[in-house]
């Protein structure tokens, strides 16, 4: 054990941005808009994607301000009605399509996919560039939506309202989401291939980090769901263009087979978003914790419950519709098992501090607001699976409660713990950390403002995407806004210092966090190909201490790096 | 400026949603208290530099509190599904002499009519203590009939009868809304449901103007539509009679057997070769596309209270 | 093995891994493409039930002798296709792009005949629409079925004749050697287009004449 150790590297003797072999950097190895606007390079197309979702990011929020300062008044100020539900269908499926779904895994996925299963690139790197330019066509499409005119369908696209009643650009916009799901697919081909066929010698399934899990399960789910959603936008666009009534009940269509079709891919879609969060929360905490991550396989074997059964639980979103009784019971009992696995999760990370050595670093306040903010979500989750309580509560501001917690406090939280973690990596130069922990601290309170008064409004009777409402509910309106504007800082704030960072910042060690995967073991940033020699693995991941023992009680443990030269 | 934190609650349907939201609202509250003390206990109990104990994890922790905690997450989970799922199904089950409205939704106005034919828009009257049945469908896109007092809602589809039960226990008055997203005025599409006392409603009921009865209207409309040919018994085409036969069972020419309820009745007026009587011919054209949706409350009305009929 | 050498591509040590990464990789598409027309077909059949029989007298207004004949053209495709694709494994050369220009020919064949068959679709009405043939109003959700499950299986025929134009066509000048996987990509794709048809075939020109 200990000469193993003692192979790794010394934190500080490595050259910050050059490889130990004099390799440049992936970032300086190439020059010219064409090495990066046809790169095939992994670690490229993530930053190229990172750009891409910023813009969309940007967007999105912006949708978001318009309705918060909307619903400041009870009665409509700055919108008119359809450009209210305009605003709110340009939000949602901005944010679902082209933030959330590729947020984690077309960022950090691409970038650290590879690396942490010591591999030099994805599986097919040129499908991996494709899926990019899809992703910038289908975003382009949608601004095109946008621009000419707007969507008011909602992100939901329910028919007949979608087929025969909304005069906007629906079609485009379906359309749009078309190809940024064939986009999804093929990242989803390109992970799962790059697992299966890509992994260091040595690097055996229960030897493969959370993360790396994580992206696996997200991948499948990607690449078995997404097809339904492109099918059944494509039976929208087919009704909308030619005229064939698939959903038209005027012919005995029916419109709740829209739904179904629908759910199964979007409630799958919400375990795409937060899967990733998962794995990039469970690095988090494991490293700054100077421990194991409790319970190793039983976080594995949660992930792949949550990908399967994530399938059969579609029809809890259609409790109302008018679906057969006994089918909400069944989908209200599948909706149940499908808490435990997530009450496994928050189990298993509270228990990673038990006996840890903790740091509280900027990642680490990210992932603890994380939990925090998920198992809220999760637990109103049960009431949402209780088909009595749904039936008063659904497409009411509890709902949006709920999932904001799961998709914003959840999944955005998880995203920005995850940049300033790997930001080193990425990017080779150390943040503020004051700023950074300020930050997170921020972004836990402004969340809990916004959309806490959320679960209570929606419990009070307040439906959802209505521009006027009355004006007992404006308390809660009020404050939700109020918390919204601190969310807004807490989410520029570190766009700020972390572009600052690029020019001033400290140079980045190989290894500032003291981890151990992969990805640590090569020079921030790393060198095209990745790695000096292409490591090999012997042990498990995340071998923050012997296992017979615990970290000490300061001064991080010798940890020991997941890979070894070859 | 009070600040109201919790619902009325006007309907039998609200005393048992709140029973089960008030001991959820207990066991999550457990829940979350329970992460967060943990968490916070244990980030600041282990945070480095601390002098607590470190080292191997206990034996008992290390396997036993992982199956426990999966084994309990999931008989909390069984146990508060099977108290929701008994709810849900005490609440479908039929309660007799209810009260029947109609309720046609479009955009963006809600129609109610009540069995004498009073018709009210974006409003409903209702007695306290009759069980109420709505018997609802829309006219365009899908629409969503929620009474946040009464706890109870049901999207209301097109083509399609939808049906909501319960018994107001308060009176007073109670805003109804769409949450069903329906276009552009979906944020107006509401109303007030005002429940009154029985005689109180007796007095209002006799005060509007009535127009015809559902019922005598469907009549009207059995004959002009020429169903009253082979139904009737007038014609050369044998078709079965319908006195009678509501809320019976019939025997299908296909072995099945199906309730005459009005989903059943719609099906034969829209689709009539789909469960043909045993003993009939598949003769009957379909009437899709020729009736509308009123048109179909009516005729199911006038079927229903052909004599014969059980309650 | 020079062949070898040329197929051979970044990330990949051997060409062995590389090829298993591709066939595995068009697996999964497949699986993705399967659920694609298994909801189609899902939803199909979902209203096949709610409307036997508008669906069954709609069923009977398809053209089966074009549909038969399209069905056989297709399957001879697949096994062309695999003829080429083994032959290029097998480093054949001519056989090989016999194999795959002969596909290329039955994949033309089958959208011209199909283009044929949706003209005397459309001349006898049987778009939904004003002048609609049938009566039975779900005979129209019949037919906005067979439009939507014809035209996006068409859309993979073209994909198809696409991709394997593209790769026969690089065979042919030498830019691709014959070892690449992708003929054994392209190979799986076109035998999903011909199972596709397999299912489509029952349903939209055999059900309405059980």
């Amino acid at each position: 054990m200990s000469d193993i150790a003692a192979e790794g590297p010394i934190p500080g003797d490595a050259q910050p941005h050059q490889g130990l072999r004099g390799a440049p950097s992936y970032l300086t190895a190439e020059h010219g808009l064409a090495a990066w606007f046809l790169t095939t390079d992994h670690k490229r197309i993530a930053l190229l994607y990172a750009a891409a979702l910023t813009v969309f990011f940007f967007i999105g929020g912006a949708g978001a301000v318009a309705i918060r300062m909307e619903l400041f008044t009870p009665q409509a100020d700055l919108l008119s009605a359809d450009g209210y539900n305009r605003m709110f269908t340009l939000h949602g499926t901005v944010m679902v399509w082209f933030f959330l779904v590729p947020s984690i895994p077309n960022t950090f996925g691409n970038f650290l996919l590879p690396l942490m299963i010591g591999a030099r690139d994805l599986a097919f790197p040129r499908l991996n560039l494709f899926s990019w330019y899809l992703f910038i066509g289908a975003g382009a499409l949608l601004v095109y939506a946008l621009v000419a005119g707007g969507v008011d369908t909602g992100w939901t696209f329910y028919t007949p309202f979608s087929t025969a009643y909304s005069q906007s650009y629906v079609m485009a916009a379906a359309l749009a989401v078309v190809l940024v799901g064939f986009s999804s697919i093929a990242t989803g081909v390109n992970f799962i291939a790059t697992v299966h066929m890509l992994r260091a010698p040595g690097m055996t399934w229960f030897r493969l980090p959370l993360l790396v899990w994580a992206l696996y399960g997200t991948s499948l789910v990607i690449v078995l769901a997404t097809p339904v959603l492109t099918l059944v936008l494509l039976l929208i666009v087919a009704e909308r263009a030619f005229g064939l009534p698939i959903f038209d009940p005027a012919y005995g269509g029916d419109p709740l087979l829209f739904q179904h079709l629908f759910w199964f891919y979007s409630h799958p879609a919400v375990y795409i978003m937060i899967l990733p969060s998962f794995g990039v929360v469970s690095e988090l905490v494991t490293c700054f914790s100077r421990r194991q991550v409790f319970g190793y396989t039983f976080m594995v074997y949660a992930i792949l419950w949550i990908a399967v059964v994530g399938f059969l639980v579609w029809g809890h979103h259609m409790f109302v519709s008018g679906q057969s009784l006994y089918a909400n019971i069944v989908f209200s009992f599948l909706s149940f098992i499908i808490a435990v696995p997530s009450a496994i999760k928050v189990f298993n990370w509270t228990f990673t501090l038990y006996r840890g050595q903790i740091t509280f670093d900027a990642p680490m306040l990210y992932a603890l607001g994380f939990i925090g903010l998920f198992t809220l979500g999760g637990l109103t989750g049960l009431f949402l699976a209780s088909v009595p309580i749904d039936v008063h509560v659904t497409d009411t501001y509890f709902v949006v409660a709920h999932f904001h917690f799961i998709m914003v406090g959840g999944a955005v939280s998880a995203f920005y713990g995850g940049l300033h973690f790997w930001w080193p990596k990425i990017t080779g130069r150390m943040y503020p950390d004051v700023w950074a922990r300020f930050a997170a601290v921020l972004m836990f309170f402004g969340f809990c403002f916004t959309f806490f008064p959320q679960f209570i409004m929606g419990f009070l009777g307040m439906p959802r995407r209505y521009q006027v409402y009355p004006p007992e509910f404006q308390i809660w309106h009020v404050l939700s806004s109020s918390g919204a504007v601190l969310l807004a800082c807490a989410y520029l704030l570190p766009m700020g210092y972390l572009a600052w960072s690029l020019i001033w910042g400290d140079r980045a060690e190989e290894d500032p966090w003291k981890a151990t995967g992969l990805e640590w073991r090569t020079s921030s940033p790393p060198p095209r190909d990745n790695f000096r020699t292409m490591p090999a693995v012997d042990t498990g991941p995340y071998f923050y201490h012997p296992d017979k023992e615990g970290p000490r009680h300061d001064e991080p443990e010798a940890h020991q790096n997941q890979g070894r030269e070859t | 400026m009070d600040i109201q934190l919790w619902p009325v609650a006007a309907s039998d349907v609200a005393a048992r949603v709140d029973a089960i939201v008030l001991t959820l609202l207990l066991i999550t509250g457990a829940i979350m208290a329970l992460v967060l003390v943990l968490l916070l206990t244990f980030a600041i109990r282990y945070r480095r530099g601390s002098p607590a104990r470190r080292g191997e994890l206990p034996e008992l922790v290390k396997k036993e509190v992982e199956i426990g905690w999966t084994a309990a997450t999931l008989f909390l989970a069984l146990f508060i599904f099977a108290w929701a799922a008994a709810t849900t199904l005490g609440d479908a089950r039929p309660v007799g002499d209810a009260l029947e409205i109609h309720v046609a939704a479009k955009q963006w106005m809600w129609q109610t009519q009540h069995p004498n034919g009073a018709r009210e828009i974006d409003a409903l009257h209702l007695p306290r203590g009759t069980p109420a049945r709505l018997l609802m469908t829309s006219q365009d896109v899908i629409h969503s009939f929620f009474v946040p007092a009464f706890r109870i809602k049901q999207d209301v589809l097109p083509g399609r009868l939808t049906e909501l039960r319960f018994t107001p226990t308060q009176t007073g008055e109670f805003p109804l809304y769409c949450t069903e997203y329906c276009g552009t005025l979906h944020a107006r599409m509401g109303g007030t449901v005002t429940v009154m006392e029985p005689e109180d409603y007796g007095r209002w009921l006799s005060a509007q103007p009535q127009g015809d009865d559902i019922g005598h209207e469907g009549a009207a409309l059995f004959v002009s539509l020429g169903c009253s040919g082979c139904h009737a018994g007038r014609g050369p085409v044998r078709a079965p009679g319908l006195a009678g036969i509501w809320g019976r069972d019939v025997q299908l020419a296909d072995g099945r057997v199906r309730h005459v309820d009005e989903s059943y009745l719609r099906d034969s007026i829209l689709q009539p070769r789909r469960d043909v009587v045993a003993g009939y011919e598949p003769q009957m054209p379909s009437f899709s596309g020729i009736v509308g949706e009123e048109e179909l409350l009516r005729l199911v009305a006038y079927i229903r209270s052909l004599p014969g009929g059980q309650p | 093995m020079s062949g070898g050498q040329e197929a051979l591509r970044e990330p990949w040590d051997s060409l062995r891994r590389q090829r298993e990464a591709a066939s595995f990789g068009t697996w999964l598409f497949l699986g993705s493409e399967a659920l694609l027309f298994g909801g189609l077909m899902m939803a199909f059949a979902v209203n096949r039930v709610l409307h036997g029989d508008a669906f069954a007298a709609a069923g009977h207004e398809t053209n089966v002798v074009y549909g038969t004949v399209n069905t056989l053209v297709l399957l001879t495709s697949s096994l062309t296709m695999a003829v080429g694709a083994e032959a290029a494994r097998a480093e054949l050369r001519k056989l090989a792009l016999v194999g795959l220009s002969l596909t290329l020919v039955f994949a033309l064949a089958f959208l011209i005949i199909k283009g044929f068959e949706w003209r005397d679709d459309f001349r006898q009405h049987l778009f939904p629409g004003p002048n609609f043939k049938l009566q039975e109003s779900a005979a129209r959700i019949f037919f906005a079925f067979y439009w939507v499950m014809t035209g996006l299986h068409g859309l993979h025929v073209t994909g198809g004749i696409a991709v394997i134009g593209w790769i026969t066509w690089q065979a042919w000048t030498g830019q691709r050697a014959l070892r690449s996987p992708a003929f054994e990509a392209v190979a799986l794709y076109w035998h999903l287009v011909d199972i596709v048809w397999v299912f489509l075939y029952p349903l939209l020109y055999l059900g309405g004449r059980a």
